[in-house]
């Protein structure tokens, strides 16, 4: 077979093009220099002086709150959304796709500007509920998606022979639907725990006064404060993210 | 009495997500569209009673070079990411069992890091202390008074940079489905290599060709926080303005004036592939959902 080199010489350029900037950003979080344009030295002062930054651990407590609450929510409904989605071919359902369809196209500010507008309509005070409030309406659609790609190969007929044997709705549903769905329903949990914890636009939009989360707490750091500091946030983060996923992928594994 | 308690079974299973996204996505953007007519007050929120006065105030002599400076740019992100993203996706999708794993986890892995953190990775590198102008300079390509930060270009690198796995992944998706047998096929009845992939390739793999756009076109169009690192102010696009409206003017009904905008920008190219979409093939999802 006559195959040309160019598709694989355009995708070792393009892995390239994603590591560089991830890699500068490792080295540099050890580099003595402020800017990184030259190797001054290896040391680990950004890291003590990150450890001592009382605000930055004060965006993770929020942003851990946040996304805690926000997938808890959002697996009940994104749930229940996809069981509806999965099982019923109606004209409401087509309405409902669109609905939870909608949110993972449209660019986030949209979502941001629509939800402060509602808030400032409706005079809810703009902190942390409402950047949940906020967290758990993207959650919903990213949940029900993953929840519906399982419900692909899912055998009702189960479900049905244990409503005839006269089982009421929620033993189906704690005995049989959870139990059965649950690979679906934890990937579905990690990725809307993810999209939480790194969130900046829709958050920034809807947040108020001493409800800083950890990407607004990184945002103003690019904008004003140290970059090797974000260099050593980063590193750490993309360490934590790392055992994180690895640690999910053996879950998974194991689940089947 | 079965038919009843199944609609009464799907409406019990329905309604959250239903009332919750009508009150918390539907009703607020219908209210970008609202707000555009109210009149803004001066505590950052708005006054009673209606006007036109901010529909009036967009036509600002900025306004048509920043609108001008949003489209070309997501539409050259979206050109530029397709073309790389093709050949990508079509190496993945011919690669073999280990070797596919790993090279779809290297095309993911540096996307675990935070959105925040790749661009400021970015305005590191393009920095004039940065590696890359050191670079340049050593090898005599730019002069020190080049900028690489703060300028169109640099928002379309960067933007290419983060939309780039939107296009990789359904593109490859589609093309893990594809028979690549009539490649080869083509090429037994005398297509060159170029020609094979052009007119058998390409065309069996379109969906995911399609939803690739759609991936890196729209949210492109919405960009705010990389014009707002990278870009400076020859770099602007909607969603800067947008955001300076709400955070360093405070006028509401101004940013609903310019999302209102946007929103419609947006609408267009998704209700057309919708519309295509429905035509060519009937009622099936967009999205592929193990991509």
């Amino acid at each position: 077979m006559r195959r040309s080199k160019l598709p694989l010489i355009v995708t070792a350029f393009v892995i390239l093009f994603f590591y560089l900037p991830v890699f500068v950003l490792v080295v540099n979080s050890f580099n003595a220099a402020r800017f990184g344009g030259a190797w001054e030295g290896f040391t680990l002062a950004w890291y003590a002086k990150l450890f001592h930054h009382r605000e930055i651990w004060a965006s993770v407590r929020n942003t851990l709150i946040i996304a805690i609450s926000a997938t808890a929510l959002s697996v009940v409904i994104g749930t229940t959304a996809a069981l509806a989605l999965h099982r019923y071919q109606s004209r409401l359902q087509q309405y409902h796709y669109l609905l939870i369809y909608t949110p993972l196209v449209i660019p986030e500010i949209l979502m941001g500007i629509g939800l402060l507008l509602f808030f400032v309509a409706i005079g809810v005070p703009l902190g942390l509920f409402t950047i949940f409030l906020a967290h758990v309406t993207f959650c919903i659609s990213y949940v029900a998606m993953v929840v519906l790609g399982r419900l692909q190969n899912f055998d009702f007929s189960v479900v049905e022979a244990a409503l005839d044997l006269g089982a009421d709705l929620p033993t189906v549903a704690w005995r049989i639907l959870i139990p059965l769905l649950s690979p679906g329903i934890i990937s579905g949990a990690l990725l809307a725990f993810t999209l939480s914890i790194d969130d900046f636009v829709i958050s920034f939009f809807v947040a108020g006064p001493g409800s800083t989360t950890l990407p607004i707490r990184i945002y103003s750091m690019i904008k004003h404060g140290s970059p090797p500091l974000i260099n050593a946030l980063s590193t750490i983060l993309l360490v934590v993210t790392f055992l994180a996923v690895l640690i999910s992928q053996n879950f998974m594994e194991e689940e089947q | 009495m079965k038919a009843s308690t199944g609609k009464a079974n799907e409406w019990f299973l329905s309604l959250p997500s239903l009332m919750w996204l009508l009150i918390l996505f539907l009703l607020p953007t219908l209210l970008i569209f609202a707000i555009t007519f109210k009149p803004p007050d001066q505590f950052g929120g708005f006054a009673p009673g209606w006007t036109l006065h901010t529909v009036e105030s967009l036509a600002q002599p900025n306004y048509p070079a920043i609108i001008w400076r949003t489209i070309y740019l997501s539409i050259l992100t979206t050109v530029v990411c397709i073309l790389m993203a093709t050949p990508v996706g079509y190496v993945i999708a011919r690669s073999r069992g280990k070797w596919r794993q790993i090279l779809l986890l290297l095309v993911i892995v540096p996307f675990w890091t935070s959105f925040l953190v790749r661009i400021f990775a970015w305005k590191v590198l393009l920095h004039p202390d940065g590696a890359i102008k050191q670079a340049l300079l050593a090898c005599h390509i730019v002069s020190t008074d080049t900028s690489l930060l703060y300028n169109s270009g640099s928002v379309l690198l960067v933007m290419v940079y983060n939309f780039l796995p939107f296009a990789i992944l359904p593109i490859y998706a589609a093309a893990a489905k594809f028979d690549f047998r009539l490649v080869e096929a083509a090429q037994d009845l005398g297509a060159h290599k170029f020609q094979s992939f052009m007119r058998v390739f390409i065309p069996g793999i379109w969906r995911g060709l399609i939803t690739a756009v759609l991936m890196v076109f729209i949210p492109a169009l919405g960009s705010y926080v990389i014009p707002d690192i990278v870009g400076g102010p020859s770099g602007e696009m909607i969603g800067n303005k947008i955001a300076q409206r709400v955070f360093v003017d405070r006028n509401l009904p101004h940013a609903s004036g310019l999302s209102a905008f946007l929103t419609v920008a947006v609408l267009i190219p998704m209700t057309l592939v919708m519309v295509m979409q429905k035509r060519k093939q009937k009622a099936e999802p967009l999205i592929e959902e193990d991509a």
